[in-house]
């Protein structure tokens, strides 16, 4: 089955910035796909080539089979929620909501019962006449949602969609997006800086680092398995192990990273042959967090609550099963 | 308190000599600026209503005004979209250029387009006015499309084109409706500079007459004075109207936009 979206070697130069370096990038149909990086990685980018607010500088993008140069926005079968909303002020809700049925030339009647509908789908029914600034974020955002969701598009894309509002909001429209999502089918792309976010809501993720695709994978394989030190580094805070430290412990000369849940500790008699200080100690509620200095390498361990945690300053041994020690290929 | 009266003596003195100018439209001295007038009479009406040069102007300085007014509204509110939402070379300096004329006096432009006229050999005519008149024209109009249009999210002209509108739709539905009162404001503005100019006019117009210049030529020459007062006074409503409501207009506006935010 052709892809939702394919990027063929996507390059978008802005004079001598290379926003977007030579991606390739497979997205499924019917997936929930989300890009992840830092700002200016490319992510954003990468979005608007798929809406054709920009035009690639060197490559081939298609949309469900079909070419996309040159395409202009107007003409794809793709809508987007954008990071401000960008609701018309002059217009009330229901318009909003209705103006892509309008500038297609639906009537006005029907226009404002799909509308409703719409409005429904994102818990919003009865709020058609209000003013876009009578509504608070979290609602301006459903109705983003459903201006976009109204033209019944083969791919949504969302640019940090749940950046501007505040944590409780945020963790239930994820929820909501991914019920969404799953409800009607369709192909959602969101960007995003935020790692926990990408990891709970994604199918898959795409890692973006400085124009280019840093990896690409299921939630767990990126988390467990990094390709390099960005990627383990940027998608929650996994140990990088250098390889001196790898050497020691598999006998391979390789950059490794360790989550800081896969680390034991140990009374220092036991000997394992790690031995480390606690250097400090944050209570976490379901786990403490300690970092340690295992002789001259920075660590970060987790400790579930209910075990023995060691005091600051005490002197532990380090544990771990070697297989949780993962070897990043990726990295030279 | 002091304050307060010292702003309203500073008021007084702003206003009260306009008041002044509408006393001796009443008065039935007409040789001289006599005061007290000696006597009150509506008759310097009926004469300015029966006095075709009267008339010929106000038709001049109403047909210029619409004119340039008409030719900012469309140059100005281009030239603000394309510096407000493009970016290119020589940006800056189209966006200077096009304020500058408001920011020269009004002789050097006059003197500027008379010896251009001249060398081009363009004969003075209507046009040749509203060509003086639409340089300051354009730029009130650009002003206050441009302060709009940076207000106007660069996202929603996106969020348009992205549900389906092409770029006439987007500026029928959602550009036009967010700069609509400050491009009215804009243009009042610019009927009403238009409506009473005089330095410009003086080089552009060669022996044609607008309102202000024929009032000029009539303080000079003094026959029937009345009747300047009796077109002063009703040049005076006939723009202030205009004025307050444009005023009236971008306050309202200005509110829309902000609820938006």
């Amino acid at each position: 089955m052709t892809p939702a979206v394919s990027f063929q070697a996507i390059s978008r130069h802005f004079g001598r910035v290379k926003a977007v370096d030579r991606v390739d990038l497979d997205i499924a149909r019917g997936e929930f796909f989300a890009m992840l990086g830092p700002s200016g990685s490319g992510k954003t980018t990468c979005l608007r080539l798929i809406a054709g607010f920009e035009q690639p500088t060197a490559g081939h993008i298609e949309i469900f089979g079909e070419t996309a140069e040159g395409v202009p926005p107007y003409r794809r079968n793709v809508n987007t929620v954008f990071q401000d909303y960008a609701l018309f002020p002059h217009l009330n809700v229901a318009d909003n909501v209705a103006y892509g049925l309008m500038v297609r030339g639906v009537g006005r009647r029907q226009r404002m019962q799909r509308a409703a509908e719409a409005l429904d789908l994102v818990q919003l029914a009865g709020y058609g006449e209000r003013r876009p600034g009578q509504l608070s974020g979290g609602q301006r955002q459903r109705v983003a949602l459903a201006r976009a969701l109204i033209n019944e598009p083969k791919v949504l894309l969302l640019d940090e969609p749940l950046g501007a509002l505040d944590l409780k909001l945020r963790e239930q429209m994820q929820e909501e997006l991914k019920a969404l999502q799953k409800k009607l089918g369709i192909t959602f792309v969101f960007v995003t800086h935020d790692q926990g976010e990408a990891l709970s809501m994604a199918d898959r993720v795409a890692v973006f680092n400085e124009g280019r695709v840093m990896q690409v994978g299921t939630p767990q394989e990126i988390y467990q398995r990094p390709v390099s030190r960005f990627v383990a580094d940027f998608v929650g805070s996994s140990n990088v192990v250098p390889p001196d430290f790898v050497e020691r412990v598999c006998g391979k000369r390789a950059w490794g990273s360790l989550r800081p849940e896969a680390i034991r500790i140990d009374p220092p008699e036991r000997g394992t042959g790690v031995n480390a200080q606690v250097l400090s100690s944050s209570y976490l509620g379901a786990a403490t967090r300690l970092t340690l200095d295992a002789e001259g390498l920075r660590l970060q361990a987790t400790v579930p609550s209910g075990t023995t945690v060691p005091q600051v300053g005490e002197a532990v041994a380090l544990g771990f099963d070697p297989d949780a020690l993962h070897i990043m290929e990726g990295e030279a | 308190m002091g304050l307060k009266l010292a702003a309203a003596a500073g008021l007084a003195f702003l206003h009260l000599p306009i008041l002044l100018i509408f006393v001796y439209a009443f008065t039935t001295e007409d040789k001289s600026y006599q005061w007290p007038p000696p006597g009150l009479t509506l008759q310097w009406f009926a004469v300015t209503w029966n006095r075709p040069d009267v008339w010929a102007a106000l038709g001049l300085s109403l047909k210029v005004a619409t004119i340039s007014t008409a030719i900012a509204l469309l140059l100005g509110t281009l030239c603000a979209a394309a510096v407000s939402q493009s970016r290119f070379f020589g940006r800056e300096t189209i966006s200077l250029l096009v304020i500058l004329p408001i920011a020269l006096p009004g002789i050097i432009t006059g003197i500027a387009l008379r010896s251009a006229f001249s060398i081009a050999d363009i004969p003075f005519s209507t046009w040749t006015i509203v060509l003086g008149h639409a340089t300051f024209c354009v730029v009130v109009v650009y002003n206050n499309a441009v302060a709009r249009l940076r207000r106007t999210a660069g996202s929603m002209i996106e969020a348009s084109m992205d549900l389906g509108a092409d770029s006439f739709q987007t500026f029928r539905h959602v550009i036009l409706p967010n700069i609509a009162t400050a491009l009215l404001a804009g243009g009042m503005l610019a009927f009403a500079l238009s409506f009473d100019e005089v330095i410009v006019t003086t080089f552009t117009a060669g022996q044609q007459q607008t309102l202000p210049i024929w009032m000029l030529e009539e303080l000079v020459r003094p026959r029937q004075r009345p009747v300047t007062n009796v077109v002063a006074m009703v040049v005076v409503l006939v723009t202030f109207l205009p004025i307050l409501a444009a005023f009236y207009l971008t306050r309202d506006g200005d509110q829309i936009a902000g609820a938006g935010k």
